[in-house]
């Protein structure tokens, strides 16, 4: 049996609940080039939700409209109830939204205690000044921040690389520093971008174990793009397929097997 | 102070001692999300006695086995105190052997009560736990990933820890007659041995001898409640219990447990421990990591390091020779010091290091020469299990790099007319647990235990180990041969990670080499020679030319010394897999396992005997079972350099 079929067979901690976000009818345009038509799902709390398709299938595009980056030019998204109109990333930050990145986007020059220290920034509540002069408010709070960074740094298991610039890291430990630093935050949902594109199998399963490890611990809800079918399959309790812009599949991962589009897609079949 | 002590023959009753006289002192430091986190000795025995008590309440009756498995953790430690309080028996296991590996032990000692670190712990004593009825308790350390366990059998340290500290409140006076209930003789540890030839066996040691074997080693080394131990080796291993747990209960000094294996160098810095024990392999991997960082370094770094080495060592071996040095190597060793030596002293994390043993298996002379010119105190130690580990150790000022040193205060000495080294000490084993007959086997009626070690005691009065026994065989030719002193120099080289040499009743002596993959790989980086991984790598002609390159400067060294002249290596292969404890080609604690290796690789064997270039040999897959792949392992041959006196004569 492997981690995460034991995991999944055994209760959850946070049971999945109701829509936490809905997105509908979404469209999104470049000019002339639809890269997202007309599509909608939701994505219930606690649950760990994946996006998958073919290369250009609009993956990528889908999470930056979640995230604020793009603005679609038709469709609405719920979050938590409340109707999202003019999103930036800085608002999605505010809300409850982290990220990793497909290109990892860490600050190469520092080191990995800092990067997550920064993921930290949001919870600030002092003012510039008060940080400037290491007032007594700044102070508590970087003792704060400090402390959720090194529960994350354990829970990642990146005790021995805290001081370690990140540039020097090998691949598959800077997704893992990219996700600590998500992880700082503390977000209400957890948008990663291809967290296992270009690892090992080795580094694949690690990865695996820390993103289920996530949403037992801390309940959060995730939604991931990934390549990678067979990760998927493991990971995730449903699963949005989208081939050129369009949705072409939506449900649990064996109800995504079977379908045939979804076959078609990731076959090949002439259009 | 001795009368004092004479009373306090067990560990608890150390524990109490330590609680009362030094209550606010260290007892343990732990690093735990980046902060140093101390346990005062009354904390630990608080800790150990709500512990006893909760333990008692769950049925832990007297002379019981409480398997202990994890890595070093102050927690562990209290579990350890608390088994003994209740005059229970601590079995410590690996915490990397397999489930497989533990229902043995498990079964055999008949565990009731088992304290688990983590979740990967308790998984596998869960599979196995159909097999091991007697099992009633399994408490685990740390929580996450535990939420969804439901087995009636789990309880979580915090949990016991509190209904302790509640059963605790209302009965000390009754638990501290239970630790004084306690007799130096009874069983304190079951330690299952590595066992590089069999199975593990059980070995039963007592209260008293292993705090006599602390003494001794106290009273050599002038320990005492100052000093500062690291906590990184597997608790498993008799070693570290004795320097992590026995030694501290006798002299009170402080252990700190590192954060992780990966932090070890980093947090030896921060704590600066005085007192350190390590094996040899401990020892070479970080020999070789200061060798390669080195290379990565610039020229003139490299220049310097070089030049105050070659004096450092210079001077350190006319030392061990019992000579000064010259004048001029001595005004350079100032320099060096304040250049190379300290800085790397403090690199390592050793400036304050009063007393370093290496222990566990033999040393390359190179080695330990290394630590010495840096001005750490590294000695050797010899002793076994059974024999409470300390036997043999090298005395300051009499360190001779091819002896173990002279006997420990107590120890006898003795050899049979096949020079095996024959021990009578009060540090012995009790037996081996549920074992008679190899008890009665391994020691006899006077008490001298068969240690299967081949030795003999130099005119200095200075023990030297040959080798294992069974491997102790001799060349065609009639000349003494023992693989393992010829290994020991193959291994100090940094792209050498492990060698396994044959001889014994052969005309040559052939290699089989497993490389250091990370150093090669470097090597092969530097020069652009692009590989995809450790098996490519080992069958690159290039590197077959590097690790010929650098067994050809061994078998100068070897021919320059009359005993070993016979030992170059004539032929050699790389092995196409790493060496590793998982596929049971090494013991727990690194030694090769000698029967197995030669199993698995026969095919390779007698092609460096019978002349091929080149063998297809049989890999393990991905599963772990042999025979999914093969690949083509090619075989070299070295150069030879003439023994010292016929190129004299030449």
């Amino acid at each position: 049996m492997t981690v995460t079929q034991s995991l999944q067979a055994s209760e959850r901690a946070f049971a999945v609940g109701g829509p936490i976000l809905e997105l509908e009818s979404i469209s999104l345009r470049f000019g002339g080039v639809h890269a997202l038509t007309n599509i909608s799902f939701n994505v219930l709390e606690h649950e760990v939700r994946a996006i998958i398709g073919p290369n250009g299938a609009g993956k990528s595009s889908m999470l930056n409209v979640i995230n604020g980056i793009y603005q679609p030019q038709e469709g609405s998204i719920t979050f938590a109830g409340q109707r999202l109109a003019g999103m930036t990333p800085t608002k999605a930050a505010h809300l409850g939204f982290s990220r990793t990145f497909q290109n990892i986007a860490l600050y190469r020059g520092m080191s990995v205690l800092d990067n997550i220290m920064a993921g930290c920034t949001l919870q600030t509540r002092a003012s510039f000044l008060e940080v400037a002069l290491q007032l007594p408010r700044a102070r508590r709070e970087e003792t704060e921040q400090r402390e959720a960074a090194e529960e994350i740094i354990e829970f990642l298991q990146i005790e021995h690389i805290r001081k370690t610039q990140v540039s020097r890291l090998p691949y598959g430990l800077q997704k893992r520093v990219e996700l600590g630093r998500a992880l700082a935050a503390r977000p209400k949902i957890l948008l990663l971008d291809e967290p296992m594109a270009g690892m090992n199998i080795e580094e694949k399963q690690d990865m695996c174990r820390f993103i289920l490890d996530v949403n037992d611990h801390y309940g959060t809800t995730v939604v991931l793009i990934e390549h990678d079918m067979g990760v998927v399959m493991d990971l995730s309790d449903r699963v949005v397929v989208l081939d050129y812009g369009k949705k072409i599949g939506d449900g649990t991962p064996d109800e995504v097997r079977s379908n045939q589009d979804v076959i078609d897609a990731y076959l090949g079949v002439a259009h | 102070m001795a009368s004092d002590d004479a009373d306090l023959d067990t560990f608890p009753k150390l524990l109490l001692r330590h609680a009362r006289l030094r209550g606010e002192r260290p007892a343990m430091r732990e690093k735990n999300r980046g902060i140093w986190r101390t346990t005062t000795w009354r904390a630990m025995a608080d800790e150990a006695v709500a512990l006893a008590a909760a333990l008692a309440e769950r049925g832990l009756p007297r002379g019981a086995h409480v398997v202990l498995v994890g890595d070093n953790r102050p927690r562990l430690y209290s579990a350890m105190s608390a088994v003994h309080w209740l005059g229970a028996i601590a079995t410590p296991l690996f915490a990397d052997a397999t489930a497989e590996e533990m229902a043995g032990p498990i079964q055999s000692a008949e565990a009731t009560h088992v304290f688990a670190e983590n979740q990967e712990q308790v998984d596998k004593l869960l599979q196995i736990l159909p097999r091991c009825p007697t099992v009633r308790c399994i408490v685990y350390d740390q929580d996450r990933g535990m939420r969804h366990y439901r087995q009636p059998q789990l309880v979580s340290y915090a949990d016991l820890l509190r209904q302790g500290r509640e059963l605790a409140a209302a009965r000390r006076p009754a638990l501290e007659e239970e630790a004084a209930r306690g007799k130096g003789n009874d069983p304190a540890f079951l330690f299952f041995t590595s066992g590089t030839t069999g199975p593990a066996k059980g070995v039963v040691l007592s209260h008293a001898s292993l705090i006599d074997r602390a003494k001794v080693a106290a009273a050599a080394e002038g320990l005492n409640d100052n000093d500062v131990a690291m906590a990184y080796l597997p608790p498993g291993w008799i070693g570290q219990c004795l320097f992590s747990y026995v030694q501290p209960m006798v002299v009170g000094y402080c252990v700190c447990c590192p954060e992780s294996s990966e932090t070890l160098l980093a947090d030896m810095r921060e704590m600066g421990p005085t007192c350190f024990l390590a094996t040899p392999r401990v020892l070479q991997a970080l020999l070789a990591q200061v060798t390669l960082r080195l290379e990565d370094s610039g020229g003139f770094n490299q220049a310097l390091y070089r030049r105050y080495m070659a004096v450092a060592r210079r001077a350190s071996a006319r030392a061990l020779a019992g000579q000064a040095a010259s004048l001029g190597d001595r005004i350079q060793s100032v320099v060096g010091n304040l250049l190379i030596y300290g800085p790397l002293r403090d690199v390592l994390g050793m400036s304050r290091i009063r007393v370093a043993y290496s222990a566990g298996d033999s040393i390359a002379g190179d080695v330990l020469l290394f630590f010495r010119a840096l001005g750490i105190n590294l000695k050797q130690l010899y002793g076994s299990t059974e024999t409470g580990f300390f036997v043999a150790m090298q005395r300051n000022g009499a360190v001779r790099p091819d002896s173990v040193g002279s006997a420990a205060d107590g120890v006898e000495l003795s050899f049979t007319p096949e020079r095996e080294i024959l021990v009578r000490s009060p540090g012995m084993f009790r037996e081996y647990h549920r074992d008679p007959e190899r008890t009665t086997q391994a020691r006899n009626a006077d008490g001298w235990f068969r240690t299967g070690d081949a030795g003999y005691l130099g005119e200095d009065g200075q023990l030297r180990i040959i080798d294992r026994m069974p491997y102790v065989g001799a060349l065609n030719d009639g000349t003494l041969h023992a693989p393992k002193p010829i290994e020991n120099r193959l291994r100090s080289d940094p792209y050498i990670r492990e060698a396994v040499v044959y001889g014994d009743k052969r005309d040559t002596v052939c290699a089989l080499i497993d490389i250091d993959a990370e150093a090669v790989g470097r090597w092969a980086d530097r020069q652009a020679i692009s590989y995809t991984g450790r098996a490519d790598l080992a069958s690159r002609e290039e590197v077959q030319g590097l690790i010929a390159e650098r067994i050809a400067k061994v078998n100068e060294a070897l021919a320059r010394e009359p005993a070993l002249a016979k030992g170059a290596i004539r032929r050699f292969a790389i092995l196409p897999a790493e060496l590793s404890a998982a596929d049971g080609l090494l013991t727990r604690t690194g030694k090769l396992r000698r029967g197995v290796i030669a199993e698995r690789y026969r095919m390779l064997v007698d092609a460096l005997y019978d002349g091929r270039t080149e063998v297809a040999v049989e890999t393990a897959g991905d599963d772990g079972h042999a025979g999914n792949a093969s690949s083509v392992v090619k075989i070299r041959d070295v150069r030879i350099a003439a023994p010292a006196q016929a190129r004299r004569a030449a």
